[in-house]
């Protein structure tokens, strides 16, 4: 009954995807099971092989969240997936040398065909027209075509204790034994110290290989100290997780860190944070009914913190850069009402403190809803004052706050500036200016606005023969004049 | 461990008893190869590899949920639940490396095996119900193909159901290559002669993608999930490495697929692992062998390019 259970809790894990496949008489038997008491197990550590779950799966999803992060930033993120599906021959191999599964032997055999692999990927790119994909690909199929074949010969074998064997493939993380988990404690403080104590060395190398050398580095070693770490990483994974599956234990967790900071030492914490924690949640879920693989339920967990980070990143998340773009393009909204009050007080002459919304919608050319919509922004935001005419004239009237005022002149003046200095500096014609101007007057900022004015020789008229509004004018008001910089008027 | 070789029983025997058997099983690990190999040297040529990778891993869950669905080894079910699940993976790549900076491998890795994933645990959660289990996902069964319900056209017996499928999927995409072959070899090797002659490169990356699903989908049951992708790569990467022209890059594809089906097929009746796994190691074997023979010519071609130097030397 463990089992039913077990298996509505994939359900609910796969969430809406298989819903269509609920059949509503099984529902029933969900009240009829233990999987309460296998939680309980789990939680209460009351079970030899629960706490070799637990600390493998986090020995595991340290050391896989660590080395994940240097092949991602090495740009080798299907390196791993080739060589962890490479190890499977020396797994079987390992198992065949004393005839049990011994972790020892089983180690160093998935290491050294995992090895094996790498080197042979890298030797058909260097000598055969054949690309890097298709180097991957080879060692990937060839490899396990290898592996699958021997353990066939192997669960063949009629001598010999193969218990636990077939869980290489899919991974069992209640299968461990003592023996494994030690193995894997190893490698874990092995992989962290050595990546704490050369952490300089593996930066500077993965990002700048040229300054590396510059440096004296031997970085032909440190990239093959890296592939062997990675094999470790594998293989430590490989029991837990399942040959098929590693690779997203390395990519996943450190892909999710990726998304989240730009410093490499935060990534590798992260990194090894989100695997260790994708591993106990793989391993309580798959722990929760008998016959349940553990790998895909980690993967699945990782894939969870993923996407969390996809969307909700801080800086890189979908939905924090969307809210970004709509902030910009409301600021772009306001800055352009702003710039055509100004442009219809101008025509006026600046006689006029008061805009009417007709007159603004004729000038922004949309129609009078979409006015009022963006002249109650510009109120919300401070810039201007909706008053009726004091004047006994019904139509309300726009006035622009100071704050109003002061921005309004600086895009106009952006607007100017560009406008002129593209026809000043780039020498193209004063009807073809407008456009571009248009677009980076949201953008310039007061430095460049600086550096523009010295090099234009602080202008007061546009190529239009439009005056510019300098720092006088903001703080004046309302009206533009010729003398507005002091340079101007020294000589 | 390695059963002793006899050659009777795993030679001669095979084709005294059963010569039927044995021919219908070789026709389909050739028919399985040589479509996977045919539609493989496009993709090996346009770098898309690791894509074809991806997509044998993903459609897992498309056909596990076909399966489950119809509750039947329902071909076309099958066929629609992975084309499905192949599409979704490339959009989804797609959709994570344009939204996000992680790269597109990266993202690759993280659809598919976000995808294998869910395939596994449904199979494994609804092992009972219907008759997929994980070994066929990994092992796939070509050696049971001749207990398949046969067919009959217009009353003449063709042969067993996945043979004849496998059969035509690879005479399809044979037509297909004859039919579109200077289109394929111009959007493959120059995109901008391409799109010069009025083609789209975009219809045929597209067109490539399809029907790589589509193979992978019906080579599912022979080969299993993984290694399709050995299937795909290996006989494409033997080929480049014996010709230089795109027509013969396709004819040895075709002949290393049937080198691979009659060795693989004796080797898994002597060492009886499974078949799928024994082609794949005779396609190792061979590309292994291949690729030694030209770095020994290449060197021999140096060596003499050397030596006729030195002559010229001397005689100067």
């Amino acid at each position: 009954m463990g089992v039913r259970v077990g298996k509505w809790l994939c359900l609910a894990l796969l969430g809406g995807l298989v819903t269509p496949l609920a059949q509503a008489a099984r529902i029933g038997e969900i009240t009829q099971t233990n999987w309460q008491s296998q939680a309980i197990d789990f939680l209460t550590f009351s079970n030899p092989a629960v706490m070799h779950a637990i600390f493998g799966s986090l020995f595991l999803g340290t050391v896989c969240g660590l080395m994940g992060c240097f092949i991602l930033v090495r740009k080798l993120a299907l390196l791993g997936d080739t060589l962890s599906h490479a190890v499977l021959p020396g797994v079987a191999l390992g198992f065949v040398w004393n005839m049990t599964k011994d972790p020892v032997a089983i180690f160093i055999g998935a290491v050294i065909a995992g090895l094996l692999g790498t080197v042979m990927t890298q030797l058909i790119r260097q000598t055969t027209i054949l690309k890097e994909d298709t180097s991957l690909g080879l060692v990937l199929g060839g490899f396990y075509g290898i592996g699958i074949v021997l353990m066939r010969m192997v669960m063949n074998l009629e001598e010999g204790n193969k218990a636990g064997l077939d869980k290489f493939l899919f991974g069992q993380a209640a299968a461990l034994s003592r023996g494994d988990v030690v193995v894997m404690g190893i490698i874990a403080v092995v992989t962290v110290l050595l990546v704490y104590l050369l952490y300089k060395e593996l930066l500077v190398t993965s990002f700048d290989i040229a300054f590396a050398r510059a440096l004296g580095l031997p970085a032909q070693w440190i990239h093959y100290l890296v592939m062997i770490l990675l094999a470790f990483a594998v293989v430590v994974a490989l029991q837990a997780v399942g040959v098929v599956l590693v690779s997203a234990m390395l990519i996943t967790p450190a892909a999710a860190a990726y998304l989240l900071t730009d410093r490499l030492s935060r990534m590798l914490l992260l990194a090894a944070l989100f695997g260790a924690g994708a591993g106990l949640v793989g391993a309580f879920t798959s722990y929760l009914s008998t016959g349940l693989p553990t790998g895909p339920f980690m993967v699945l967990a990782a894939t969870g913190i993923f996407i969390i980070a996809f969307f909700f990143g801080p800086r890189y998340g979908l939905v924090s850069r969307i809210m970004l773009k709509i902030m910009r393009q409301r600021r772009i909204q306001v800055e352009n009402t702003l710039k055509a009050i100004f442009q219809v007080r101008e025509r006026g002459g600046f006689k006029e403190e008061g805009v009417t919304l007709s007159d603004l919608a004729a000038r922004r050319n949309v129609d009078g809803r979409v006015i009022e919509q963006e002249v109650r922004r510009l109120e919300r935001g401070g810039f201007a004052l909706i008053e009726a005419e004091r004047l006994g004239i019904l139509e309300r009237s726009v006035f622009l706050t100071p704050r109003g005022w002061e921005q309004a002149c600086k895009v106009v003046r952006n607007h100017r500036l560009w406008e002129l200095y593209l026809t000043n500096a780039a020498k193209l014609q004063a009807d073809h200016v407008h456009e571009d101007a248009e677009i980076i007057e949201h953008v310039l900022g007061d430095d460049i606005v600086m550096k523009l004015e010295r090099r234009l020789d602080f202008p007061s008229r546009d190529p239009h023969g439009k005056l510019i509004p300098g720092q006088k004018d903001m703080e004046r008001g309302f009206i533009l004049s010729d003398e507005v910089n002091p340079v101007e008027v020294l000589p | 461990m390695i059963p002793d070789f006899n050659w009777d029983a795993v030679i001669y025997e095979t084709w005294q008893f059963d010569p039927w058997g044995t021919f219908q099983i070789i026709l389909m690990g050739f028919f399985v190869a040589g479509s996977c190999g045919l539609i493989g040297s496009f993709v090996v040529l346009r770098r898309m590899a690791l894509m074809g990778d991806a997509i044998s891993h993903s459609l897992l869950p498309g056909i596990a949920i076909a399966y489950l669905i119809t509750g039947t080894r329902d071909a076309s079910a099958m066929f629609i639940g992975g084309v499905i699940a192949g599409l979704l993976t490339v959009l989804l790549v797609e959709a994570i490396h344009r939204n996000s900076r992680v790269k597109v491998d990266a993202a690759m890795g993280i659809t598919f095996s976000t995808f294998f994933a869910v395939g596994v645990i449904l199979i494994t959660a609804f092992a009972d119900h219907v008759d997929l289990d994980a070994d066929c996902v990994l092992y796939g069964e070509i050696i049971l193909v001749p207990f398949d319900a046969p067919v009959r056209w217009f009353g003449v017996p063709l042969g067993p159901e996945s043979v004849v499928q496998m059969g035509s999927v690879f005479l399809g995409l044979l037509v297909l290559i004859m039919l579109f072959y200077k289109e394929l070899l111009v959007t493959t090797f120059d995109v901008g002669l391409a799109r010069s002659l009025g083609l789209s490169p975009q219809v045929f990356h597209y067109g490539t993608m399809g029907v790589l699903s589509l193979v992978i989908v019906s080579a599912f049951e022979a080969v299993g999930a993984i290694l399709v992708i050995a299937m795909l790569i290996l006989p494409p990467a033997t080929a480049l490495l014996l010709a230089r022209r795109l027509s013969h890059v396709l004819v040895w594809t075709v002949v290393l697929s049937a080198l691979y089906a009659i060795i693989g097929y004796h080797l898994d009746v002597w060492l009886n692992a499974t078949m799928a796994g024994t082609m794949v190691v005779v396609a190792l074997l061979i590309f292994c062998v291949v690729w030694m023979s030209t770095l020994v010519c290449r060197r021999w071609g140096q060596h003499a390019a050397m030596e006729a130097m030195e002559s010229v030397e001397t005689l100067t």
